[in-house]
């Protein structure tokens, strides 16, 4: 894991009206990270998301994510990267292929590369039956699953994952993370925001957010031995209360 | 019944809380009933004429003025020759083209005969045949004065009364078909898209497994609307009353009931409509769709239903606008009370049960 | 160039799979083409007829006779009296009364002249006028075959002065309302079908989700939203072409002018239509909002549109608000060139206004369309 920093984010802020929803945040993500986003559950962190994969525009502070400003230059990130939203965003009507083949050519990839990505990625989730099944049909994990993928079709730099493994069971959220690594593994940077504190275990480092401040940033180790905790689910207790 | 009516409330908060909503539920019937109050009429006014004269004699200077001091009509256009009239008609701005044939003062001195034509574009036969009417009328007011010193004999002299609308005016006629037509529309659609609404996101279910029946339910989600409704007949009756005139000869209570009815009646056919759909787009689209144009035709609101086709008669029965539009004309034209409506009312109210009997019947069925 | 076949090839795929909607948008609009088309019209008929005869003489039976054999007049009822009379019409069971007095054929004779009372229900102002016509010239023909055959007008008489009107009635000899309104009921169906779909389709992505997707990745706004609006377009285009073909099979309108015109005309409106449905999509979070303002407007341009009432009997400030108003340019079009010929010159005026507002409309929709909130 080198030290190119592929998201750097200062003193960025987001405020509607009067509530500042995202109180100056800055952080760094280096490339190959997975880095967790925390907090507790309406804190920001999906407001903060959105500003970095330039669907927000910030109140004020600076972000750049893969190279470039999230202000100035937010299509230019969109090529670089790939998003997972909370709510489920594949098309219902279509089926698993037809969803695959429209974001590959969304995202400029060629027929032929789509046809290539498309077998792989049907073989490696075991979708093979279901592959002209509409989207809807499927049962959750199975979702969860095709849209993660489909966010990287276009191997992008750096994946934003938004509460990827709410509502599955703990197997499926187990196979989630072994995709996670894998993708990390082959040099994609994975940003994940989540509030299910045991996942922050598998994170390199993590960042926890309180009333839109950052309030603690580390690897979840050395925040375990700070804050004299056993597990993160307990360092968010401390932190949230103190 | 705490439970009950604690739906009704939270029902309430959804409807206010939607502003923009509320905007268009009560801002838009105002604007449309404002509109159309003064736009849609039938009466014609200054209708482009042309006049090919092939005698330019006094007499057609005459008639010609006549013609133009009339209100009806606005001369501004002369034309030479007969295949001029293809071209301007072509334009699509003159309406009507007045030939008079050569030597027409002295035809009508020698003969005592002479020859208008009164060309109309007919490609709007109701247009057309007013202004014939019209252009018929003025002469034969024209010819009266002509022949005021020769005694017609043996003459039946016709006395025509207009009743329950003197003046002719088209207001009496389409304000009550507006009235209708905004409040089925809006309130079938908003229950409609209410019901389907919950459908989509889900929360229907919560309410299938809640302890309300579903008789319960179906009154809950309407009864918001019945308010807003209400809310907006008040309006647009004060508005006909006060702004158009209309005036109200018989029962403001028989009128007020009767609105309540006709609300209700529309709303029930809201809810039917949402349990055969499953999204929200498909709800509103059969609102939309099936439900505007043939309100707009069928209800007796601008075309009498007693020209449509034998078929289409029978089909118009079924909409509930038309009997609704002949209880308001009644009550409000006319002046006449229940015994006269009586018929219509049974009409309505059998519709509304219809409509809320077999709704509850398919939201049970959902149930099993 | 390539995006925008994939934004278009899921449109499609989405369109014909939504099973619901497709009878919607194929067979709703073509089935009210075909019935609306009948009830469309202004003609009198059928119009119930009642009569109190205080006369009962030969010469008013042979006028009572002369109503019974019209074939605008129906339902002839005999009252005895005034209050049955003045109640079937309170009822709504007669709208012309015709009153024949006492000694109707005496003062005929001996006074040269008597009075006819007709009492007509007025509340349908247009339908009253043309059917005091009616009565008019029954009565008027009927007075001159009497003179002419009961009472010999002598050669001595002095004949009045007559203008005599001919009406011609061009483009429509019959009078037949079908051939007036099929035209414009197809204008109003192709408006209704491609300003409901494009004003909810993108406002529906927004509810549900997939919209956010869409404006995380480096598509361009204007790839986005071609793709998006032409579908749309190919189904307007579609709805006209089956339009009229029912219109020329089933109603026998004649089509007159030229059809690529009347197709080049159709394109472009359609463009307008479809701007005007994705400017509200920007600007509503819900469908439900959505579909409100769609249908605001849509009554509102229907209804001063002109098909169902002339333009030009509206009041100044009306007919300047039409000026706004797609639907009246394209009924005005559609009737100027299929039942006039009318040519490219000749709705000149018509089509460039369409094409100004079909560059204002769909410039503010793409400028509002924001990618980044």
């Amino acid at each position: 894991m080198n030290n190119e920093r592929v998201i750097q984010v200062e003193g960025l802020t987001k405020m509607f009206g009067d509530f500042t929803a995202v109180n100056a945040i800055t952080f760094e993500v280096n490339k190959g990270e997975i880095f967790g986003f925390l907090s507790a559950n309406g804190a920001g962190k999906t407001t903060a998301m959105k500003m970095l994969v330039g669907i927000s525009n910030p109140t004020s502070g600076k972000a750049n994510v893969a190279g470039f400003d999230v202000f100035t230059n937010a299509e230019e990130i969109k090529k670089n990267i790939g998003y997972m939203s909370q709510k489920f965003a594949l098309y219902d009507d279509l089926t698993v292929k037809e969803n695959i083949t429209f974001f590959g050519g969304i995202y400029g990839l060629s027929r032929k590369r789509i046809k290539e990505k498309s077998a792989i990625l049907i073989q490696e989730l075991g979708l093979e039956k279901v592959a002209n099944k509409l989207v809807g049909a499927l049962p959750l994990g199975w979702k969860q699953k095709l849209s993660f993928s489909v966010s990287l079709l276009h191997d992008p730099k750096i994946v934003f994952l938004d509460e990827p493994t709410g509502g599955v069971d703990p197997i499926t959220r187990r196979q989630f993370w072994e995709m996670i690594y894998k993708a990390a593994h082959q040099g994609t940077t994975v940003f994940v925001t989540t509030h299910y504190m045991d996942e922050a275990e598998y994170c390199d480092r993590v960042s926890i957010m309180v009333n839109g401040k950052i309030e603690a940033l580390d690897t979840p180790k050395k925040l375990k031995e700070q804050f004299k905790a056993d597990n993160m689910n307990d360092v968010f207790l401390k932190l949230a209360r103190g | 019944m705490k439970r009950f009516i604690g739906f009704i409330k939270k029902e309430f908060y959804h409807i206010f809380r939607d502003r923009r909503s509320l905007f268009i539920l009560f801002g838009m019937p105002i604007a449309q009933i404002l509109l159309f109050g003064f736009a849609i009429t039938n009466e014609i006014n200054n209708v482009d004429i042309a006049i090919l004269d092939h005698s330019k004699d006094a007499t057609t200077e005459e008639i010609i003025n006549k013609i133009s001091a009339s209100k009806y009509f606005s001369v501004n256009q002369f034309i030479e020759k007969e295949s001029d009239i293809e071209t301007i008609f072509k334009k699509g701005k003159v309406k009507a083209v007045l030939n008079f044939e050569k030597d027409f003062s002295k035809n009508l001195i020698k003969d005592h005969n002479a020859t208008l034509q009164i060309i109309t574009d007919a490609t709007d036969p109701n247009t057309a045949n007013t202004i014939s009417n019209f252009v018929n009328a003025i002469l034969t007011q024209y010819q009266k004065e002509l022949n005021k010193d020769i005694t017609i004999e043996y003459q039946i002299v016709p006395r025509t009364r207009m009743v329950y609308n003197p003046e002719l005016k088209s207001v009496y006629m389409f304000v009550p078909g507006v009235m209708t037509i905004i409040l089925m529309l809006v309130s079938a659609m908003m229950t409609s898209i209410s019901i389907t609404r919950e459908k989509e996101l889900g929360t229907m279910e919560i309410l299938l497994v809640s302890p309300l029946k579903p008789l319960q339910v179906i009154i809950g989600k309407v009864f918001p609307y019945i308010f807003l409704s209400i809310i907006n007949a008040l309006v647009i009756i004060v508005l006909s009353i006060f702004i158009f005139k209309m005036p109200v000869q018989g029962s403001l209570v028989l009128l007020g009931l009767e609105s309540i009815l006709f609300i209700i009646s529309a709303l029930a056919l809201g809810i039917l409509i949402s349990t055969i759909s499953a999204t929200q787009q498909t709800a509103m689209m059969i609102s939309l769709m099936g439900l505007m144009l043939p309100v707009i035709l069928l209800s007796g609101f601008i075309f009498p239903i007693s020209s449509m086709p034998i078929p289409l008669q029978v089909i118009s029965n079924i909409i509930p606008a038309k009997w609704f539009i002949i209880i308001i004309k009644g009550i409000m034209l006319k002046g006449v009370g229940l015994q006269y409506v009586w018929k219509e009312t049974l009409i309505l109210f059998g519709m509304t049960v219809f409509f809320i009997g077999l709704s509850v019947k398919k939201y049970k069925i959902r149930l099993e | 160039m390539k995006i925008i076949l994939y934004i278009i090839q899921k449109e499609f795929k989405q369109i014909f799979r939504n099973k619901g909607m497709l009878p919607i948008i194929f067979v709703l609009p073509l089935l009210q083409l075909i019935i609306l088309s009948n009830a469309a019209t202004f003609e009198v008929k059928n119009i119930k007829f009642g009569y109190i005869d205080s006369d009962h003489t030969s010469t008013s039976r042979a006028l009572i006779e002369k109503f019974n054999a019209s074939t605008y007049f129906e339902v002839s009822t005999d009252f005895p009296s005034e209050q049955l009379a003045s109640a079937a019409m309170l009822k709504g069971e007669v709208d012309v009364l015709l009153e024949i007095p006492n000694y109707f054929e005496r003062d005929l004779q001996k006074e040269k002249h008597n009075n006819l009372g007709i009492t007509i229900n007025a509340i349908d102002g247009a339908a009253a006028g043309v059917e005091n016509v009616y009565v008019t010239q029954i009565v008027q023909r009927f007075n001159k075959n009497l003179k002419v055959d009961l009472f010999q007008v002598s050669d001595k008489q002095i004949q009045p002065i007559n203008i005599e009107t001919v009406p011609l009635f061009w483009y429509n000899e019959t009078l037949n309302y079908k051939t007036f309104m099929v035209p414009g009921i197809l204008v109003l169906l192709v408006t209704m079908i491609t300003l409901f779909l494009s004003g909810m389709n993108i406002v529906r992505e927004k509810e549900i989700g997939t919209l956010e997707q869409i404006n995380v990745t480096p598509i361009r706004k204007s790839q986005f939203i071609i793709g998006k609006l032409f579908p749309f377009w190919v189904i307007g285009m579609g709805i006209l072409t089956v339009g009229l073909i029912i219109a020329r099979v089933i109603f026998n309108v004649p089509i007159v002018g030229s059809l690529p015109l009347m197709y080049l005309y159709t394109s472009i409106y359609i463009l307008v239509i479809l701007g005007i449905g994705l400017f509200i999509s920007n600007f509503t979070d819900t469908q439900q909002q959505a579909m409100f303002i769609a249908w605001f407007f849509t009554v509102i341009f229907i209804l001063m549109s002109g098909l169902f009432t002339p333009i030009e009997s509206m009041p100044e400030w009306a007919q300047i608000l039409t000026e706004f108003n797609p639907i009246k340019y394209f009924v005005e079009v559609m009737r100027m060139v299929m039942l006039k010929g009318s040519g490219f010159m000749d709705i000149l005026p018509q089509l460039s206004k369409t094409i100004l507002y079909a560059f204002i409309m769909n410039g503010l929709a793409i400028w509002s369309y924001k990618k980044t909130n």
